[in-house]
């Protein structure tokens, strides 16, 4: 369905994996403290001015039409208020299915995101359409419960028919040092979770330091995260392109050591097709193309489906377009 | 991980359409006279070189070639100016000057921007990002010491020397020029500028923005040529101080011709940094570092960081990630706006490169070279890595000036110091480590005149830069950098 972007050679998407038993499994509290505090620490300016740098460079033509298809198969297209209904989730179903209707070659999007209690009418609409559905539990999005009912929330979700879970951890827990605790807790959701797919939402905002980031991503892929997410997008400080840095070199070296590919979800303000494309080109220029397929990368996003929407029509055509000319869902 | 699977994991391997920026934005002239007494005037024997494309072989332009006399011309009209006018002008009104000029610099930053890099070969997007504004910023720093010199430590009314004779080098065109020039005339000196044989251009379109801010005629005065023009200059006795960047055998020439002389001299030469990596650095930025201290310009730079000192703890992973990094750059075009490694400089430069890496092989060390496809047309040379490198190779003693890095290795912060000093040089070093207390110590020991800490090739207008021992003397930037031109 997605134009593929133009890669050297078929060859080099894959990551040869020498050494895959390198991280052992994690046995004790003991051992999980010391691969973390093992890693190497990150140099805020520079991975700052990295991003920077990395922004600069000018996506065009073939590239642009190519990096935005791609981009609109990656949006888990969300909405997380308190005043959802089941008309505002029918919706966005129909808007993620075919996002302009009127142009079958648009790429549907990778999946629909929305609480535990409008999961089943999402699956209902969705019916067997290729696009999933994520649903948000764990007390999403403070965490602030018990593991019981964390587990309950997710045993929901399941049960209404999500194909994807996106949880949140507890920071309170990871900033007091309790790592185990934060461990134990992903490997209990990845166990209820099953087949579905398991995003781990960090928090960034909440973690701060882009130490504190690489930690909680290595410890969400060793407890068994599918996926690592920035945010809930209910706190000021959502992603931002260093974040997503930090994370994708976690991703990388955890595939080289663990043998294991782990997602990166991006979630919380990326509004523009532009911002889109300079998240894209982090992950080609620091993962590495494998990581660039919604299978490994996604968009946590709402308004910026239609951004990428109107920028593909006017690579199109050659001017902007009325932002009537799709819908605004 | 083995090597095998390295080539396999590579990076940034999604193609990029071309983004070539315009080169019409260039909007070069045929042929560019000598820029004496405010004016663009033919040279008195009339003969012109031409400046090349490095990236294409082709002319770009027809510059003139200076002789003794036009030299002798230029300080006349230096010394004129000095006189007569910018003496007399108050410290506010040569600000007044500085600021229009940095501001011109601005509004065709684009125009310049495209020229350097037609001219140089460098990446567009190094010569938009990092050479133009910094040309403009060091303007505007140095706008804003004209009238506080007497608060600049050199005590009540510091005056100024006279008429400097300034010669600078091909790998940062403009931007040597605004440090050369900035300073001097904020300090009320007047100038001639002779502008390296291989990239003359963006100092005449500096002579178009003099004369658009209206400077005084004679101020500024830029001859172009060969190496002959650069020694009339620093053999003239009419100039009272020679400011010099470039090679340190050029360098030894100018300090035998002017001691014999009242000339002030500084010098800013060669260098052969060392970047010093302990096991608890931050990797994935230090592998940034690393790329950014010695690939940065085609590694036409001459406090580069060629040497790279890694703790052996952490050496075989350093190399593994520097490698497939160095995979990564992006070698082409240096209009396109993501290239990252541009264009040799010269044909001479190229050919001098070649001579010192075929050692670095011939007597031991392991060479990695970038896969990257280079154009048929240009001069080019692969990113290239040598790894097992020892303190007596020649690629680890001599300066290269291109895209090459010498990986060495230590085992105690001792070693390290003891290795990076083992130089004939000393103009810069890099230390990356999480550890504060360390850094300093090793900073504290370091021969260099500049030291970065977990960053490297790092320039701003407020921080000195200049080096020690066979990197030369004096200082450009800050404070510092106005000593070089007022009589203390």
């Amino acid at each position: 369905m997605t134009t593929p972007l133009r890669l050297v050679t078929e060859q080099e998407r894959g990551i040869v994996i020498a050494n895959p038993s390198h991280v052992a499994r994690v046995e004790s509290g003991t051992q999980l403290s010391a691969i973390l505090t093992a890693l190497s620490g990150v140099d805020a300016v520079g991975a700052e001015a990295r991003v920077a740098k990395l922004a600069t460079r000018s996506i065009k033509k073939s590239t642009k039409m190519a990096a935005l298809d791609l981009a609109i198969s990656m949006v888990d297209l969300t909405t997380l208020e308190g005043a959802d209904t089941f008309g505002r989730v029918t919706s966005l179903c129909t808007k993620a299915m075919s996002p302009a209707a009127q142009d079958p070659s648009v790429p549907h999007v990778a999946a629909v995101c929305v609480y535990p209690d409008l999961a089943a009418h999402a699956r209902y609409v969705l019916g067997d359409s290729p696009v999933k559905v994520a649903s948000v539990a764990t007390a999403f999005p403070s965490g602030r419960a018990s593991l019981k009912v964390k587990l309950l929330d997710v045993a929901d979700a399941l049960e209404a028919g999500a194909d994807e879970i996106d949880m949140v951890i507890d920071r309170g827990a990871f900033l007091s040092g309790r790592t185990g605790q934060v461990f134990d807790e992903i490997a209990a959701v990845k166990g209820a979770c099953g087949r579905a797919h398991l995003k781990v939402i960090l928090e960034t905002g909440e973690l701060v330091t882009y130490d504190n980031v690489r930690r909680a991503s290595w410890l969400a892929m060793l407890a068994g995260a599918d996926f690592i997410k920035t945010s809930t997008g209910k706190v000021p400080v959502a992603a931002t392109t260093a974040v997503a840095l930090v994370m994708l070199e976690a991703a990388r070296d955890f595939a080289e050591t663990s043998g294991r590919l782990v997602g990166v979800k991006v979630a919380g303000g990326i509004r523009s097709a532009k911002d889109a494309i300079r998240y894209l080109v982090v992950v080609n220029e620091t993962a590495g193309s494998t990581w660039l397929t919604p299978d490994l990368f996604r968009f946590g996003a709402s308004s910026l489906l239609n951004d990428l929407l109107r920028q593909r029509l006017k690579q199109q055509r050659g001017a902007y377009v009325r932002s009537d000319e799709f819908s605004g869902d | 991980m083995s090597d095998d699977s390295l080539a396999n994991s590579r990076l940034g391997s999604l193609e990029y359409d071309p983004a070539p920026e315009s080169a019409a934005i260039a909007r070069l002239r045929p042929s560019y006279g000598l820029f004496i007494g405010g004016e663009f005037t033919d040279p008195m024997r009339h003969e012109q070189f031409a400046t090349l494309n490095p990236a294409t072989e082709e002319t770009l332009a027809m510059v003139a070639q200076a002789s003794a006399v036009d030299v002798d011309r230029a300080v006349g009209a230096a010394r004129d100016a000095y006189d007569g006018v910018w003496s007399k002008t108050t410290g506010a009104q040569r600000a007044k000057y500085l600021f229009r000029i940095a501001r011109l610099i601005q509004e065709r930053a684009r125009e310049l921007a495209v020229v350097e890099t037609l001219d140089n070969g460098k990446p567009i997007r190094e010569s938009r990002d990092i050479d133009i504004p910094l040309a403009a910023a060091h303007f505007f720093y140095y706008a804003g010491w004209a009238d506080k010199l007497d608060y600049a430590g050199f005590g009540a009314s510091p005056k100024p020397i006279g008429v400097a004779g300034q010669i600078i080098p091909w790998n940062f065109p403009l931007l040597m020029a605004a440090w050369k020039l900035a300073p001097a005339l904020a300090a009320g000196n007047t100038c001639v500028l002779k502008p390296a044989e291989t990239t003359p251009l963006t100092a005449l379109v500096l002579a178009e923005i003099l004369q658009q801010a209206e400077l005084p005629d004679g101020v500024v005065n830029i001859v172009t040529g060969d190496g002959t023009v650069g020694a009339a200059l620093v053999d003239h006795p009419g100039v009272d101080k020679i400011a010099f960047t470039g090679s340190t055998d050029v360098g030894r020439l100018i300090q035998r011709s002017t001691a014999s002389s009242d000339k002030r001299l500084t010098l800013e030469l060669g260098g052969k940094g060392a970047n010093i990596v302990f096991e608890d650095a931050p990797i994935d930025e230090t592998i940034e570092g690393i790329i950014d201290g010695i690939f940065f310009n085609q590694g036409h730079v001459c406090c580069a960081g060629s040497r790279l000192l890694v703790q052996e703890s952490i050496a075989d992973e350093v190399l593994r990630r520097l490698i497939r990094r160095v995979e990564q750059l992006r070698v082409g075009d240096p209009m396109d706006k993501n290239t990252d490694v541009g264009a040799i400089n010269s044909a001479a430069q190229l050919e001098r490169i070649k001579e010192l890496t075929a050692y670095g092989t011939s007597e031991g060390a392991t060479r990695y070279t970038s896969s990257c496809v280079l154009p048929d047309k240009g001069y080019w040379f692969a990113p290239t890595v040598f790894a097992d490198v020892t303190q007596s190779h020649r690629i680890a003693r001599e300066e290269i000036f291109g895209p090459v890095l010498s990986v060495l290795t230590f085992r105690t912060p001792e070693e390290a110091v003891a290795k990076a000093n083992n130089t004939t040089y000393g103009l810069a070093c890099g230390v990356w480590s999480e550890k504060g207390s360390r850094t300093l110590w090793v900073a504290a020991r370091l021969r260099a005149g500049v030291i970065w800490a977990n960053t490297y090739n790092r320039f701003d207008p407020t921080s000195p830069f200049g080096g020690m021992r066979e990197s030369g003397f004096g200082r450009e930037g800050g404070r510092h950098g106005l000593e070089a031109y007022l009589d203390v």
